[in-house]
């Protein structure tokens, strides 16, 4: 037997539940995001401001491929491809070349490719604001009182299968052994015979595609058009700050938290300010907890 | 060899009048300068301090919007409200950076990165101050009676100004303050050994370079006689960090350089139709990639040998 409960706190209750669904879908965009900073971090000190850009690309893609009348899953699999090697082509032509750079000429760099990328996709598929079908089209399920698209479990899904495959690819794979290696120290990598190159180019075509996934993902739920990718790469920027630069758990960590802070404080204060609220996270993280949440104690030798 | 550039800067400053043949290039020539001298402020920060803002846009909305709204709705002299402006930027900048100066790192960038869009989504969203999105209209400047009106009366005003900052800020360089910063962004734990209270310094100069970028977007916004939130958003940040860095870092000609080429560029690629930001993003990765270190820096070491 189910407790009678009154009815407003019942609806009070669902309201809650349906903010924290649609915070977690989107939060679960940005800890992709996140990851995909996350992993250049690491493997290069680069911070990738392009990143946005794969989001949108993911999505756009899908959009012109299934547009071109591909069936869904081939449009998908090239929305994913083309950015992973859009993503090579950056590190290859732009970031490998400027090796030794200073950190803010990197992040001009990586500025410029985001606009090449924005003003090519602007220049090819227009200004308009693209959607496609959910990827399944199931009754959306009723848990509580909150309504869960079928969008929204997809998106949870794919992001957890992709948390748990990263995990086994740095955890049990050489090639993840090797890039770890390289982050932690690039010179000491080389010398045991990794190649720090090909470490590079990997991680960019990694998140770039974990970019585009994330975007393909979110696209059926709130849209895409080619300026998207600046506000979902900043927020993800934001979630790998958050949870602590480096860290992939905090990553995870960071995007969920900031995508369910954004969708409380749309939902129970403003939806005008929602967008500040990942931002005004940073600042309480920062104050706090200065390395962000699962950010490494490191000690800088002299 | 510094009293010669500055010199020299100023003959060009006066002499470019003959050369420009319309309201369209003094116009031109006012925001180079308007540009010119933010990014010597932001220079300051990033070059000398080795400390990026990615959000000093915000710092210059601040002004702008201060000398938009304090005059028309509530009946404030200009120059007061300028004075607001960058007393209240000044406040924001220390209250942001206070903690963060005690780390190193990039922190800096990720906190300035959140404050710019902050501010920009504060002024879009308080209309009734702001005019929302679509902006609102600036009261014209005027000064013991006499109206500011004009490219060509602006253009002194700038003109003025810029050269103001030059000299002010090459001579800071020469100064305790300007050689403590030095030796900050050579290394560090070197300066703090020395003596260098680190965590102050950082903070002054980033107070300082907000200060100036609030007094600056006062007095374009006086120019203008319009404004929109996207004077503090995140591109027209970026756009200034990246005048720093094509001028070159720590160079104070190399600010004035960064700041004339990079406003006249969208000028020139706005003949490419359509393909601006694309030509605009691939000039950033050449520049970048072929002269990491700034254009003055990299042609400075190349005439010196």
């Amino acid at each position: 037997m189910r407790p009678r409960v009154p009815r407003t706190e019942n609806r009070m209750a669902s309201q809650f539940l349906q903010f924290l669904i649609s915070g977690l879908t989107v939060g679960a965009t940005y800890a992709l995001a996140a990851l995909g900073f996350t992993l250049i971090y690491s493997a290069s000190n680069v911070i990738n401001f392009a990143q946005g850009e794969f989001i949108m690309l993911g999505g756009m893609l899908t959009v012109y491929f299934t547009h071109a009348g591909l069936p869904l899953p081939v449009a998908v699999a090239l929305a994913i491809a083309v950015p992973a090697l859009v993503g090579m082509l950056v590190e290859k032509l732009a970031i490998e070349p400027a090796k030794g750079a200073e950190v803010v000429s990197l992040i001009i760099i990586t500025i410029g490719a985001s606009l090449v990328i924005r003003g090519v996709i602007q220049i090819w598929l227009g200004k308009g604001t693209f959607t496609f079908e959910p990827f399944t089209s199931g009754a959306p399920i009723v848990i509580g009182g909150a309504v869960l698209q079928s969008q929204c479990l997809w998106v949870l899904g794919v992001t957890a299968a992709i948390v748990v495959a990263l995990w086994f690819f740095f955890r049990h794979t050489l090639a993840g052994k090797a890039i770890l290696a390289t982050s932690c120290n690039p010179v000491a990598a080389q010398l045991v015979g990794i190649d720090t190159k090909w470490v590079l180019l990997v991680s960019f075509a990694l998140s770039a595609a974990m970019g585009a996934v994330g975007g393909i993902l979110l696209t059926p739920l709130t849209m895409t058009s080619y300026d998207v990718g600046i506000m979902l790469g900043l927020k993800g920027f934001v979630a790998a700050v958050v949870g602590g630069l480096g860290s992939g758990l905090g990553a995870l960590a960071g995007g969920l938290l900031g995508g369910i802070v954004e969708a409380m404080a749309a939902g129970y204060i403003s939806s005008a300010y929602k967008d500040a609220v990942p931002f005004l996270l940073i600042f309480v993280i920062l104050f706090f907890m200065p390395r962000g949440l699962f950010g490494a104690k490191v000690t800088e030798r002299v | 060899m510094k009293l010669r550039g500055i010199l020299l800067l100023g003959a060009i400053l006066l002499l470019l009048p003959l050369l420009l043949p319309n309201a369209f290039y003094y116009d031109l020539a006012v925001r180079m300068a308007i540009n010119a001298v933010v990014v010597l402020g932001l220079n300051l920060l990033i070059g000398f301090a080795g400390q990026i803002s990615l959000g000093h846009a915000g710092f210059y909305g601040i002004g702008a919007y201060a000398s938009a709204i304090l005059p028309t709705q509530f009946g404030w002299h200009p120059l007061a409200a300028l004075a607001a402006g960058a007393l209240a930027a000044a406040a924001l900048a220390a209250l942001v950076a206070k903690p963060i100066f005690r780390l190193r790192g990039h922190y800096l960038a990720m906190a300035t990165l959140g404050l710019g869009i902050v501010i920009t989504i504060v002024l879009k969203n308080e209309a009734a101050y702001t005019g929302g999105p679509d902006g609102m209209a600036v009261p014209p400047l005027a000064l013991f009676g006499f109206e500011l009106s004009g490219e060509k009366q602006w253009y002194w005003v700038f003109a003025a100004n810029l050269m103001f900052s030059v000299w002010a800020c090459s001579n800071l360089m020469d100064s305790p303050f300007g050689r403590a910063l030095r030796a900050l962004h050579g290394s560090e734990v070197a300066s703090q050994g020395a003596g260098v209270d680190v965590a102050r310094y950082k903070m002054a100069i980033f107070v300082f370079s907000a200060f100036f970028a609030s007094i600056m977007g006062s007095l374009a916004a006086h120019y203008i006689g319009f404004i929109t939130p996207n004077v503090a958003d995140f591109s027209h940040s970026i756009e200034l960090v990246t005048m720093v860095v094509v001028g070159g870092m720590a160079s104070v000609l190399g600010s004035v350089v960064g700041a004339v080429l990079l406003t006249a560029l969208p000028q020139a690629l706005a003949t490419f139709e359509g393909w601006e930001t694309v030509a605009f993003g691939v000039i950033l990765v050449l520049f970048m990639v072929v002269l990491p270190r700034g254009l003055v820096p990299t042609l400075a070491a190349r005439f010196a040998r």
